[in-house]
């Protein structure tokens, strides 16, 4: 039989996703700030990409002194001043960008990479898998996460990466909770008793039915915990727990510059608006998402 | 010839809080032929889901023998129950929660055949196309999503799904309450012919007495996790000896004007958590006798010659 | 006498990402005081869409008002400021819905709700509020008149402690704190039990006689319709087909939509009666069909169905709207 199966198109099988897609491009584009948010991000990965290769003077990202042109205010050659070594403030604050870029998907990626599965398998499993997952999370989660990083960089030793590994430690629970709940609710759903009646293994279910349905809330936490995921690092750069100056990025800028302030005053303004600027797009990108992919958690 | 499936003094039981236990299922006994459509007919609460998921052994029974094909099945594990829930499908009341929304029509229809290891490829694809076209469905709905499909339609590809291996026994549990009434016609007549065309067995979960009356061939009323009546469809329309089976029959109302329904059963629908002594029924029966409160009827077969069983004293006495 | 609820070809639509779909498609209904009036249709009828519209609980946008007007007791709903209509939902229109747990706090006990209740109505209608103890008192009996056990003993429970039909009464007390002019019932008994269900139905329909009510009851099941309703308004597709008298609609329907819902419901008293299907699908509003909207399910459509859409005439004593009513 020649099935119209077998013989479908690409669109025509894909209609529906093609649909769908420009359903949430629909509903994402009826929300102003949502769209800020996303043209914020947009801006963002463009300059993390391109930002060394753009930037008037890139050589000063990496330390190049410049003593003549020290602290000078923003003028038309620099346009958001200099530093105290004569530094391209707008060079440096461009090139940290791509910093930010890694350390919040980096800590973002780990935290979802071992979040998840442990979250799937509490929610679904129950019983004493469930106790033992949930209990450990908790003792992470009942200490402040930024004061368990401090912990962990002071043993490890300062520097980014340090940063980095720290604060992915302290920021899988929030995606074990999340997860947890939703699979929770899933478990009894009809499609997945369906799916056992059929005789399914568990890998099964849990790969096709219970991953699936919930990528929605991992992907507004993943891209709102972007923008914290920065900050939190920027924090660490700022009390010296992270990058070490002269290492282009915002939090390590700003903690130099609070000695100038406020005389020299945007040699912390910058550096700051750009943290700022991050953290709300990424917010207002990841409000605007949830309303497209998870409206129901929205209302009220 | 042994019975499809045979059901003994089946009970389950869920722990509640305060170390209570909620009798969901309180001694059951159940027999079904191959071919034959039983319903399962009682309010929320009174345990008949919770008979079609231990009959499917979606969750173990506290006690009690399921026989399935001969087989008995109360105590198997995932593996070992497998291969035989190739014999025995699913279809639930919401067809819209039984659907993955992440998973095509295809998808969905073709994963008991890909869990089971029938078939692949264009063999898979074929196949489940002509599932589709069995239960009046356009191939080109093979590649939608369930969100863009009619409550009647989805209702559709949840049985596609569940004829895909040939099962013998279907369960469904309220199939068609979550329905408009013309698809609820529509959805009843289908599985009627379906039955006849397939020689297929039913075990028909519903709350509504006049819809088991359209598919089913005999009907056993469930009240607070027992059987209270069961027999032949029309011997119990026609002379329904439980008062609950009587006031079932009583609250439906007919699609006319001007007929309030007599209100013959006073107070709410029980808790398992606290089955009352002697008749379960008692404190809600207009006909209460003395022995009720104290000593348990039990199923007893109506003299005459029709397989009609009753647990109330009263019609013991009639 | 002026009716209390006037509607003029009343037209709404909602505007969604695949266009706008009209779910309401010209209604016009008059509601006379003391009427008992069910709206039966299916899923996507418009039928709960009409009843928000009059108590204008629509959320606008997506919903778009197209044309038509409402007029309850002489007033129009959609020119009502921000006071008007708070009186107008809380002493001219009250709701009851299919899910009580919905519509009640589950934090609060329903005493504590029904005092805050009796209260607000009492600021409402420009009374001092009565003191806690007396709305208590109140509280209670009207728990009492919708037969629930124990009244005072209810007010100190929480609504998860209750069962479904005793919130329903609960919410049914609460709607009638107000003493409304008209009850707006939406699937009241739809998530109940059948031995529930005739309770509720045998009490809504003693307080409708009691307080004399006006009762629009929005329902899919024509039994509940014709258990309270002397007139019955069908519904299909956002459109009025059928409108009449309860026992002249359902002794002999003149709308082929009408006669297959009433054939479609099985029936116990007819011993060989199959529920007869109606063919076809409910037809998708953002691209309706032509002319009569029932038309591609109709077993008698001509062409002129597929072309003209069908005014509401008078016909064998009700009103329907279908090219061949004479000829039924």
């Amino acid at each position: 039989m020649s099935s119209a199966a077998a013989t479908a198109s690409f669109t025509q099988r894909h209609a529906s996703a093609l649909r769908q897609a420009r359903f949430f491009a629909w509903s994402f584009a009826r929300s102003p700030s949502a769209l800020l948010g996303f043209a914020i991000v947009l801006v963002f990965l463009f300059l993390a990409a391109i930002g060394p290769s753009i930037v008037p003077y890139p050589g000063d990202a990496t330390g190049a002194m410049n003593l003549a042109n020290r602290l000078k205010p923003p003028s038309s050659a620099h346009w958001f001043g200099t530093d105290e070594m004569g530094g391209d403030l707008f060079s440096r604050v461009i090139i940290a960008t791509r910093t930010s870029l890694w350390v919040g998907l980096t800590i973002v990626g780990i935290a979802t990479i071992v979040g998840v599965p442990l979250g799937i398998a509490a929610g679904y499993f129950g019983g004493w898998v469930r106790a033992v997952i949930m209990r450990i999370t908790d003792v992470f989660l009942s200490v402040p996460g930024i004061i368990l990083a401090l912990a962990i960089v002071s043993v490890l030793g300062p520097g980014i990466l340090n940063g980095v590994v720290a604060l992915s430690v302290v920021w899988w629970p929030g995606y074990v909770r999340l997860v947890e709940a939703k699979a929770l609710a899933l478990r009894h759903e009809p499609f997945v008793e369906a799916a056992r009646s059929v005789g399914a293994t568990h890998t099964r279910i849990l790969a096709l039915h219970i991953l699936p349905n919930c990528t929605s809330p991992i992907i507004v936490k993943a891209s709102m915990d972007m923008g914290l995921a920065i900050l939190a690092a920027a924090s660490l750069g700022f009390i010296g727990m992270g990058a070490k100056p002269p290492a282009p990025e915002w939090g390590a800028m700003i903690s130099v510059a609070r000695t100038y302030m406020p005389n020299w005053w945007w040699y912390a303004v910058f550096p700051g608006c750009a943290i700022y600027l991050t953290v709300l797009g990424f917010n207002l990108f990841g409000d605007g998402l949830r309303d497209v992919l998870d409206p129901k958690s929205s209302r009220g | 010839m042994t019975a499809l499936l045979q059901v003994t003094g089946l009970t389950k039981q869920f722990p509640l809080k305060g170390g209570r236990v909620a009798r969901a299922v309180d001694g059951v006994d159940l027999t079904l032929d191959a071919g034959e459509a039983l319903g399962l007919v009682g309010e929320s609460g009174c345990g008949k889901s919770t008979v079609a998921r231990l009959v499917l052994r979606l969750i173990p029974p506290s006690g009690g023998s399921i026989r399935f094909a001969g087989q008995e099945i109360s105590a198997l594990g995932d593996t070992a129950l497998r291969p035989l829930r190739r014999g025995m499908q699913i279809i639930f009341q919401n067809p819209h929660a039984a659907l993955n929304p992440r998973r095509t029509v295809f998808q969905s229809v073709a994963e008991p055949l890909v869990v089971q290891r029938v078939a692949s490829g264009a063999a898979l694809r074929s196949r489940v196309g002509a599932l589709l076209t069995e239960v009046g469905l356009p191939e080109t709905f093979l590649w939608r999503y369930p969100h863009e499909l009619s409550g009647g339609q989805k209702q559709r590809v949840c049985i596609a799904r569940a004829l895909a291996l040939a099962p013998k026994l279907v369960v469904l549990d309220e199939p068609t309450s979550a329905l408009d009434v013309s698809v609820q016609a529509q959805i009843l007549e289908f599985l009627r012919e379906l039955r006849m065309r397939q020689q297929l067995a039913y075990l028909f979960i519903s709350h509504n007495l006049a819809v088991v009356r359209q598919v089913c061939d005999r009907v056993g009323v469930m009240y607070l996790s027992r059987i209270v009546e069961e027999g032949p469809v029309e011997a119990i329309f026609a002379a329904p000896r439980h008062p609950y089976t009587r006031a079932l029959l009583a609250a439906i109302l007919p699609p006319r004007p001007g007929v309030l329904p007599a209100e013959t059963l006073a107070g709410d629908v029980p808790n398992a958590a606290a089955i009352p002594a002697g008749c379960r029924f008692a404190p809600r029966c207009p006909r209460r006798m003395p022995i009720c409160t104290i000593d348990d009827p039990g199923l007893k077969r109506v003299a005459g010659g029709s397989p009609h069983s009753v647990a109330c004293w009263g019609s013991f006495s009639d | 006498m002026t009716p209390l609820l006037d509607i003029r070809d009343w037209r709404l639509a909602f505007d969604g990402f695949e266009g706008r779909a009209q779910v309401l498609d010209g209604i016009n209904l008059t509601v006379m005081p003391g009427e008992t009036i069910g709206i039966v249709g299916e899923t996507g009828c418009g039928k709960s869409v009409l009843a928000r519209s009059v108590a204008r609980l629509v959320d606008m946008p997506p919903g778009r008002i197209l044309g038509g007007s409402i007029h309850f007791d002489g007033q129009d709903v959609m020119a009502m400021n921000g006071a008007a209509l708070a009186r107008l939902r809380g002493h001219g229109i009250a709701m009851i819905f299919q899910d009580p747990m919905t519509y009640l706090n589950p934090v609060f006990s329903i005493g504590a709700q029904m005092v805050d209740v009796i209260r607000a109505h009492d600021r409402a209608s420009g009374q001092r509020p009565r003191n806690s103890a007396a709305a208590r008192k109140k509280a209670a009996d009207l728990l009492g008149s919708m037969r629930l056990p124990e009244p005072a003993g209810m007010l100190d429970r929480y609504p998860h402690e209750l069962s479904g039909g005793m919130r329903q009464r609960v919410l049914i007390a609460m709607a009638l704190i107000g003493t409304p002019r008209l009850l707006i019932a939406d699937e009241p008994t739809t998530a109940l039990d059948v031995t529930i269900q005739a309770q509720v139905l045998r009490l809504i329909a003693e307080l409708v006689a009691m307080h004399a009510l006006t009762l629009m009851l929005i329902s899919h099941d024509l039994g509940v319709i014709g258990a309270l309703c002397r007139r019955v308004v069908v519904m299909y597709a956002g459109t009025i087909v059928e409108d009449g008298e309860a026992t002249t609609v359902f002794a002999n329907p003149r709308h082929p939509y009408t006669r297959g819902l009433l054939a479609a419901v099985p029936d116990l008293e007819k011993p060989q009666h199959r529920a007869q299907p109606i063919p076809g699908q409910i037809p998708n509003l953002l691209s309706p069909p032509s002319g009569c909207r029932f038309h591609p399910r109709c077993a008698l459509a001509v062409e002129q169905c597929t072309r003209d859409k069908p005014v509401m005439r008078d016909v064998a004593g009700r009103s329907v709207a279908c090219h061949l009513a004479e000829h039924a």
